[in-house]
């Protein structure tokens, strides 16, 4: 912190021990604030000076790595990039990403989309294994573009947050690693479609999202998992369309 | 207390680690290898690198060039038999990268484009817009999923490297969601566990980079080799430290002072014109530039703002189109963190702490002198920063050095006969020691201590560095380890995901460290790369052409060794920018 300090700001969080509390409880902390800080700050100051069992992970403070995702005023955001002045002066309430379990306060358990990303094989696969001597493969520009967007997910896992068909059946693949899927499906260097499509055909693969697109909405790098969702549905269409697509659309 | 048998374990899962992994696992896939991290993977510091990696690609570069950038940006302090392993190994990793899958950015032939950094003669950094980084770990981490024997133990704490008869047993680890101890046993280890940035106060480093690795190599004997070179970065966002990659000046950003002046012309970096050229101006390397800040500071020429001084970084040239291309996290980290519009205004930009160059020492096999350790990335010395690492160096860093430990580590453990007797021995002082932290009811509040750590460290071992100044460092250091052995005051005592604890257990490796850090800069009376003296202006090649090593003397503070310097083709000259030099083409 580093401007003058003239107000403070109510930032309410959720508590949860698995160890010893039967039920989450909600707790308040009144802490000074400037206008330039940042959310995780208010949560940083708190474990500092108020409270030291406060627990939530955070680690590059820009956006990047993924780690600090919460439900701010029940909305799924990055709180190193979501400011304590646009809360001021009601306050703001802080809950772990909805749809996970909680390990404790601010943090939720991630096993479980680590494995949904080992399950779709998000690493390319290319059709046979090229020598380092050989050099890089060619890709234009045009190519890259194609994958490009859906590459920059930092896997902070918003969008499962926001899937209201991940909070009703976990075994939905999700948004965040069916748009990794894509990003290797639709890149020039990769073969391993043929692979991978087994799982987007599947009862948890793409046929399970339900077009509401909140993901994209709360993406915080416009990855719009929600677009490749859909394209998706197209090839998955393609390829199975007797098979698979009357039974699914009644869902 | 459980005890999982591996036969390779590294510790970190940034952009070394993952890569030591694939690597230990490609030299033999039934090696059991368990690759244990403080924090999952992708959340790892390898993360926020921006501008990108060295590699020599381009007709006109050569091995020679990217050798002498190398040699000539560390001040001659560069082991250069570990550099020539160095620059003749980039490129195949960039090219095993791309083979991955990572986003390399492209020319419209579909080759790998390349851009300039800082200090480089020819353009050779290879990127992926301005999250290289972010790119190559998550490249890293989704290729590592292809690999059966690599086995993940996200969010375990390391705690210990357990010694037994001058050989690694393995290590102790505290797993984070419920707070046992775990200890792996194995006859290799590797620590990729990255830098100690994070023992200064403002800060291009992550939470995380805390020294761990350097902590645990230190206790477990292994000197630390050339710590007082610390990088500061020209140019961060002040108050928070977010970093505003070099690549800005690679596509041709400027810098001003608060007349709207390129100061940099008069530090040793100009002419002004022809421009853009190789190695002047804003594309001299970090420690002239970081030392030039300090200057126009001195003179009242920078700007004020709410977080402290600052100069401008003027991109307004470059355009929307190359600036939302080329920069764009620079243009939302800008928006998003200074409200400023980097297409309309200049950002404000100051020095902050940015690269650990000195760390554990190793060989150019990453071998530490204690048999069954290794280290590779931001947290070993391996020998190719010297007083100064050049930007796009440390990622590349990071795969050829992390393949190199992670293929040795391997090595080892197939020959090294199975050790007798119970590892517990040696991991149960530890765990005892750590237990006994969530009962302390004396002493200080965890940020209190951290926090005079950092402004000591800000205070005394900056970008300029007097005798009194260090000595004063030297003094609170001390002070602070003796109040760390009083105790520290935890609001929690729970086991399960106390993070508290494991902050509390970071600053003592930070402490030792950067004591450690302190005490090499106050030896080494000459002033080389990153290292100012303003009592020992120059350079003294006669005296310091040379390594310093810290080693542990457990409660007081290090002895300081020195170890010469490998010199095979380039003999100490003058470091020189600036002049008339052939005029860069930026593309």
């Amino acid at each position: 912190m580093n401007g003058k300090i003239t107000k403070t700001i109510a930032i309410e969080c959720l508590r949860y021990d698995p160890q010893t509390d039967a039920a989450p409880r909600y707790q308040t902390y009144e802490v000074p604030f400037t206008d330039e800080m940042s959310v995780l700050e208010g949560l940083q100051y708190i474990k500092d000076h108020l409270d030291g069992s406060l627990t939530f992970r955070w680690s590059c403070r820009m956006a990047i790595c993924g780690s600090c995702g919460g439900m701010l005023n029940g909305v799924p955001k990055l709180s190193c990039e979501s400011f304590l002045r646009d809360y001021y002066p009601e306050g703001v309430r802080i809950e772990p990403l909805n749809h996970f379990p909680i390990q404790r306060d601010l943090a939720i358990d991630q096993s479980d989309f680590l494995l949904k990303l080992r399950s779709v094989k998000a690493y390319l696969i290319p059709e046979a294994p090229k020598p380092v001597g050989e050099g890089t493969f060619l890709q234009t520009p045009q190519q890259l573009d194609d994958y490009y967007q859906y590459s920059k997910c930092i896997n902070c896992l918003l969008c499962y947050a926001a899937c209201p068909q991940y909070g009703l059946d976990r075994d939905f693949t999700g948004p965040g690693a069916l748009a990794l899927l894509h990003r290797y499906n639709a890149d020039s260097r990769d073969a391993g479609k043929a692979e991978r499509m087994e799982l987007v055909n599947a009862d948890e693969g793409v046929w399970g999202c339900t077009l509401v697109s909140y993901c994209s909405e709360v993406c915080p790098k416009g990855v719009d998992p929600a677009r490749a969702v859909n394209q998706n549905k197209v090839e998955s269409t393609k390829d199975y369309f007797l098979r698979f697509v009357a039974p699914r659309r009644s869902k | 207390m459980q005890v999982i048998q591996s036969d390779v374990v590294i510790i970190g899962g940034g952009g070394a680690g993952l890569r030591a992994a694939i690597a230990a696992c490609e030299r033999d896939s039934r090696l059991r290898v368990a690759l244990v991290s403080k924090v999952v993977p992708m959340r790892s510091h390898t993360v926020a690198a921006e501008g990108g990696a060295a590699g020599v690609t381009r007709g006109d570069d050569s091995l020679q060039y990217h050798f002498d950038d190398t040699v000539s940006g560390g001040d001659w302090l560069c082991d250069q038999s570990v550099v020539e392993y160095f620059v003749a190994h980039c490129h195949e990793e960039l090219v095993r990268l791309e083979h991955w899958g990572c986003p390399w950015s492209r020319q419209a032939d579909g080759n790998i484009n390349v851009r300039f950094f800082g200090g480089m003669k020819v353009p050779r950094t290879w990127f992926a817009a301005d999250r290289s980084g972010f790119h190559i770990l998550h490249t890293l981490f989704q290729t590592s999923l292809k690999y059966p024997g690599i086995k993940r133990y996200d969010e375990y704490f390391c705690v210990e490297v357990l010694v037994d008869d001058g050989r690694v047993r393995g290590v102790l680890a505290i797993e984070v969601a419920t707070g046992e101890f775990v200890v792996f046993e194995s006859p290799a280890v590797v620590l990729c566990t990255g830098g100690a940035g994070r023992v200064y106060r403002q800060n291009t480093n992550a939470g995380t980079v805390t020294g761990d690795g350097m902590g645990l190599a230190f206790r477990a004997g292994v000197p630390l080799r050339d710590l007082e070179f610390m990088q500061y970065h020209p140019t961060c966002l002040p108050g928070t430290g977010i970093l505003m990659t070099e690549a800005c000046r690679g596509e041709g950003a400027i810098l001003v002072n608060k007349d709207g002046y390129r100061y940099l012309q008069d530090y040793g970096l100009g002419p002004l014109d022809p421009w853009p050229r190789v190695k002047a101006m804003e594309l001299g390397p970090r420690d002239r530039l970081s030392q030039a800040f300090w200057h126009e500071m001195k003179k009242g020429r920078t700007i004020a703002t709410p977080q402290g001084p600052a100069v401008h970084l003027d991109l307004r040239h470059l355009g929307a189109k190359k600036i939302h291309e080329r920069l764009p996290l620079i243009a939302e980290a800008a928006h998003t963190f200074s409200g400023v519009d980097a297409v309309k205004e200049p950002i404000p930009v100051c020095p902050a702490v940015h690269y650990t160059m000195g760390g554990i020492l190793t060989n150019v096999r990453c071998e530490t002198p204690l048999p069954g350790l290794y280290a590779a990335g931001e947290c070993a010395s391996v020998g190719i920063h010297g007083a100064n690492r050049l930007g796009s160096n440390s990622l590349t860093e990071l795969v050829v050095f992390g393949r190199v430990a992670g293929e040795q580590a391997a090595h080892f453990a197939l020959g090294a006969p199975r050790r007798a007797g119970s590892v517990l021995r040696q991991a149960q002082p530890t765990a005892d020691r750590m237990l006994a932290m969530l009962r302390n009811e004396q002493g200080e509040r965890l940020a209190v201590a951290r926090d005079e750590m950092r402004d000591s460290m800000e205070a005394g071992a900056g970008i300029y560095r007097t005798k009194e100044g260090i000595e004063e460092t030297c003094r609170k250091l001390a002070e602070l380890r003796e109040r760390y052995r009083r105790g520290i005051r935890l609001d929690d005592r729970g086991r399960a995901f106390n993070t508290e604890w494991l902050t509390a257990i970071e600053l003592g490796n930070m402490l030792e460290v950067a004591q450690a850090l302190a005490h090499s800069a106050l030896e080494r009376r000459e002033s080389r790369g990153a290292h100012m003296r303003l009592d020992y202006e120059a350079r003294d090649d006669v005296n310091f052409l040379k390594h310093s090593l810290a080693c542990r003397r457990g409660e007081e503070p290090p002895r300081i060794d020195y170890m010469p310097v490998t010199i095979t083709k380039s003999s100490p000259r003058a470091r020189v920018y600036g002049g008339e030099g052939k005029q860069a083409v930026l593309t």
